[in-house]
């Protein structure tokens, strides 16, 4: 999303809902450019995607990957079905549960909450890219020391948060656990398991 | 006859140690597949148009836009024009395309129209004198009360008492049994009189059932020195699994199907896909690496899976991938059956209970349901109970973890916390001066109420009600305990010891994330004295021996027996081969350690590889058992005790609950990891937490749709939420001879019982339902003002 309404729009190339809310109040001065179109939003050009697939170019996890997408499609589902990458789970699909969480230039983001068109430019990291070689991470070495998952469906999306958690606080305050790890759910209940394997961390002072 | 039996505790290097989960790296590093993960090639994307309404006769479906849509591959139209739609989201039309776009945009193309129909979707208490009685039982019937998890007993009871609408032949029983019947169901249904009059009948929505009396209640409670009287109950509430149900289906040819489903039943589920579809069970090939939870949801082959197949059937065999919406999920994939109940108890002025008489309702949706096994454990000597199913349009039940047990503890403990407040007692007082009468696990009950009441400082912490309020925070303390069974299932494996020393297990079992693998590779490796990495195990595929659901605690004994006795079989086939070279007899060697050697002199001995060379060209295989007469003794066993008590803040001003402190005390006979049980512990109280303060179906009683089918407002707990957890497991003497018990079940029994009980004893008034929602606390403490 973009914070300053003047900042160039090419670089995001998405619609944010903010600019949609100001699109929607204009009168449209489409120019086509190259196949998408571009409408001036607030004095500011935003282009316009689709309908129909259009060329998206997603870097994940190091590799850069050339697709065809529909603009509507999320980065969850250009990651899960198109790349085949299947780490983050689709489980709520509307930003709600944490299954799907992803590293977007080092932030976490829940990846069925963006636009695969709106990750393009940004490097995006994956649980499986937490992977030292052959060798667990050692955030991902703790929580299989703690058992921090049963079905493990929600411990991908917890491991990056987890990761990130670590990355801002390496010796995180019991409030920092709270609200780095509160947008992520499990039903199993594995939350002890998860809390003893960021204790570790902690500890481990990483 | 080689010994099957399990190693004592001195000969034991793995069982019941603390080992990490075997399948946990490819867990944390996103390397597990998950049935929703599998992408099989050319696959299409399945979506399915649902009602919008509770109930509606279906009058016309006009698909023909949808199907002339470009990148539509296959309609499918799975409930036909003259069809009743008994709930919101019943599944009407499926469409196949070669994107999820597209198939979303196929779905809004298709016309149906409805005929829409008064519904019901409340559970509230019947209105008095409403209600038809029972009558004689169709086979749908009796399939409701299959799927309602009304127990055993209680159906024969009614087949006996009231008779069936029309004889059932053999391929009726045997759908019947496929379902879950008992033998004795069947037996009762075979022997029972037939009422053609009754058939086709439409069924009230509330149904009562015949008043179950015993004893004298009414003497027994004129006799009783205090009784209490009040309402409990807990309300439908879902599975919510986070990988939601559905299946990705493929022809390879037009006569073999196979089939990636999300499942708890990798074994049984071609026999059930066989009929709808017309191919030999046979032909059916069903995978499955991982499973994103299932929780007593994920028996079936559903109508959606069912669907998927006939779809890629129609798109000449390609993958079809049809998961279920996250809305879909909590709306058609699994619901818990309320039940709520006015409990009048008594007792003696020392607390011995004398008297119960309950009237109790609650719904499992269509199917009605049944009253949940109160009071539970507590074997009152005078009762009268009557129970009213409410038959309504809010979706079917299916089993949720330690089904009817959470409900009729809610209930129970709950009365009975209320009877020892009325009396000025401890409720662990009232608890223990009753434990003659909690059944066969009594001295468990009596050794766990002391561990707990120790592990949670109860003597130190417990006030009488409402007496422990510092400001606007009340403090309170609560108990329950609980029971199961846990038997292992059914279960076979093939089990191979091959010439260069490695082990390979297969079995067409599943790990539900219960720690299945772990269990397995554990037993394997003890007995061959080898470590866990040594044995590589296969299971979630038809084409390994089968081996039974996993449902209802089974799955540990089952699979842990087994593979004790194949394990056993194959070192046993080894030492066979190898006793020559040692210049020993086979029944003198022993395998420890990674090595092959003589008992007596442990020096005479051959690494594991060294030994496996004498194998020959061929690997041993044998085939493992559960359950197998012939090769005693019965390694696994039933009936299990366990105590759960909370410590809980509620702030009298806003009406929040904070649980501070939960305790669990289990036993679960033998313990094969102690480090999975005890989590199982953990997540048990937390999903007690869960569904005791946030988790509840909520229904617009006007539109007859769920109101929250989201997972922002069905609210899970979430970390924040949990508090100090301590678990207990019961090991030892007394346990460990008992052989191998499921722990699925129950430690998610009491925390929503003992979580009651503390609100109550903090708040001093009883909440009388759960979720204990800050609107309900408030409201419990206006009453409390008012009177």
């Amino acid at each position: 999303m973009q914070d300053d309404p003047k900042k160039p729009a090419e670089e995001s190339p998405g619609v944010s809902r903010r600019d949609f809310l100001k699109i929607s109040s204009i009168s449209a001065v489409a120019v086509p450019l190259l196949g998408t179109k571009v409408v001036e939003a607030a004095g500011v050009p935003v282009k316009v995607y689709g309908p129909g697939k259009v060329p998206v170019e997603l870097t994940v996890n190091g590799k850069k990957h050339s697709l065809q997408l529909e603009p509507r499609v999320t980065l969850l589902d250009a990651l899960r079905d198109d790349l085949e990458i299947t780490g983050a789970k689709r489980v709520c699909d509307r930003g709600e549960c944490g299954a799907c969480t992803v590293l977007m230039d080092n932030k976490t983001v829940y990846a069925c909450s963006v636009l695969a068109i709106e990750a393009q430019g940004k490097a995006i990291a994956t649980v499986e890219a937490l992977m030292q070689g052959e060798k667990l991470h050692p955030v991902q070495q703790a929580f299989v020391d703690n058992d921090g998952s049963q079905c493990g469906f929600c411990t991908p999306g917890f491991v990056v948060a987890s990761k990130a958690l670590l990355d801002k606080h390496p010796n995180p305050t019991p409030d920092e656990i709270r609200r780095g790890l509160s947008g992520n759910f499990c039903r199993c209940g594995t939350y002890h398991g998860i809390q003893q394997a960021i204790a570790q961390m902690a500890q481990r002072g990483v | 006859m080689p010994d099957y039996s399990w190693p004592t505790a001195e000969n034991r290097s793995l069982i019941g140690k603390r080992i990490s989960r075997v399948d946990s790296p490819v867990k944390v590093s996103g390397q597990a597949k998950y049935s929703y993960d599998y992408h099989g090639s050319d696959m299409l994307f399945g979506k399915i148009l649902r009602s919008p309404y509770a109930k509606a006769k279906i009058i016309s479906i006009d698909t023909s836009a949808a199907e002339k849509m470009p990148g539509v591959k296959a309609v499918e139209i799975i409930q036909k024009p003259g069809a009743t739609i008994h709930w919101e989201g019943d599944e009407v039309v499926g469409v196949a395309a070669v994107d999820e776009p597209t198939a979303e945009d196929a779905i809004r193309l298709i016309t149906v129209k409805y005929q829409k129909l008064s519904h019901l979707v409340s559970d509230a208490e019947p209105p008095a004198g409403t209600g038809e009685a029972q009558g004689p039982l169709s086979m749908d019937d009796i399939d409701d009360l299959l799927d309602n998890q009304v127990p055993n007993q209680q159906i024969v009871s009614q087949i006996q008492q009231y008779g069936i609408t029309s004889k059932a032949d053999e391929s009726t029983l045997k759908e019947l049994k496929t379902d879950g019947a008992t033998d004795a169901i069947l037996d009762a249904i075979r022997n029972a009189a037939v009422h053609s009059e009754a058939a086709g009948r439409e069924h009230a929505n509330y149904q009562r059932a015949a008043v179950v009396t015993q004893g004298d209640p009414d003497k027994a409670f004129s006799e009783a020195d205090a009784i209490s009287e009040s309402a409990y109950g807990t309300p439908v509430i879902t599975h919510c699994c986070l990988e939601s149900h559905g299946s990705t289906a493929e022809w390879p040819d037009k006569d073999h199907l196979f089939v990636h489903i999300s499942t708890q039943n990798v074994s049984g589920i071609p026999a059930q896909m066989a009929q709808p579809l017309e191919v030999p069970a046979a032909n059916i090939r069903i995978h499955q690496d991982h499973v994103g939870g299932g929780f007593g949801s994920k028996f079936a082959a559903d109508r959606w899976d069912i669907t998927a197949a006939r779809l890629s059937q129609k798109a000449g065999g390609r993958p079809v991938r049809l998961m279920l919406e996250r809305d879909s999920e909590l709306k058609v994939a699994g619901a818990r059956p309320s039940a709520y109940a006015r409990v009048k108890v008594g007792a003696k002025k020392d607390g011995m209970l004398v008297a119960w008489q309950s009237q109790s309702w609650g719904t499992g949706g269509p199917g009605g349901g049944g009253m949940p096994p109160m009071p539970y454990i507590f074997a009152i000597p005078n009762q009268r109970k009557e129970h009213t199913a409410i038959r309504n349009n809010i979706g079917p039940a299916r089993a949720w973890r330690a089904p009817t047990h959470p409900q009729a503890a809610v209930i129970t403990m709950g009365a009975l916390d209320d009877l020892a407040a009325k009396l000025n007692m401890d409720p662990l007082d009232l608890w223990r001066k009753n434990i003659e009468i909690t059944g066969p696990r009594r001295d468990v009950y009596r050794e766990e109420l002391g561990i707990a009441a120790e592990l949670m400082g109860w003597k130190d912490k417990w006030r009488p009600r409402g007496q422990n309020v510092s400001g606007n925070i009340a403090r309170g303390l609560g108990l329950s305990i609980h029971t199961w069974g846990g038997r292992g299932h059914e279960s076979h494996c093939d089990f191979s010891i091959h010439p260069d020393g490695s082990v390979d297990i297969k079995m067409g079992s599943q790990d539900i994330g219960t720690g299945t693998r772990t269990t397995i590779v554990i037993v394997a490796a003890e007995t061959l004295g080898l470590p866990v990495e040594a044995i590589n195990l296969y299971i979630g595929d038809t084409m390994y021996p089968p081996s039974g659901a996993s449902g209802g605690s089974t799955t540990p004994g089952g699979v842990s027996s087994s593979t004790r006795r194949a394990a056993v079989d194959s070192r046993e086939a080894l030492f066979a081969k190898v006793a020559p070279a040692l210049n020993a007899k086979p029944e003198e060697l022993e395998a420890v350690s990674g090595t092959v050697r003589v008992k007596s002199d442990p020096n005479r001995s051959l690494s594991w590889k060294q030994a496996c060379a004498k194998i020959g060209a061929v690997p041993i295989t044998v085939r493992g058992n559960n359950p197998d007469k012939t090769k005693p003794p019965d390694l696994t066993n039933s009936g299990v005790g366990g105590v759960g008590m909370a410590d809980v803040e509620v702030d009298t001003e806003t009406g929040i609950v904070k649980v501070k402190k939960m305790v669990a005390v289990q036993d679960c006979g033998l313990i094969i990891d102690l480090k999975l049980a005890e989590s199982s512990c953990y997540g048990a109280m937390i999903m007690g937490i869960s569904y005791a303060l946030f988790e509840e179906k909520v229904m617009d009683q006007a539109s007859g749709r769920m109101l929250n089918p989201n997972m922002q407002f069905y609210r899970l707990a979430g970390l924040n939420d949990i508090p100090e957890l301590v678990v207990h497991m019961m090991t030892g003497k007394g346990y460990d001879e008992r052989g191998v018990i499921g722990l699925g079940e129950p430690p998610v029994i009491s925390p929503g019982a003992a979580i009651s009980n503390a609100v109550a004893n903090a708040i001093g008034v009883r909440v009388s339902f759960l979720p204990l929602t800050p609107d309900r606390v408030l409201g419990a403490l206006g009453q409390k003002a008012g009177a």
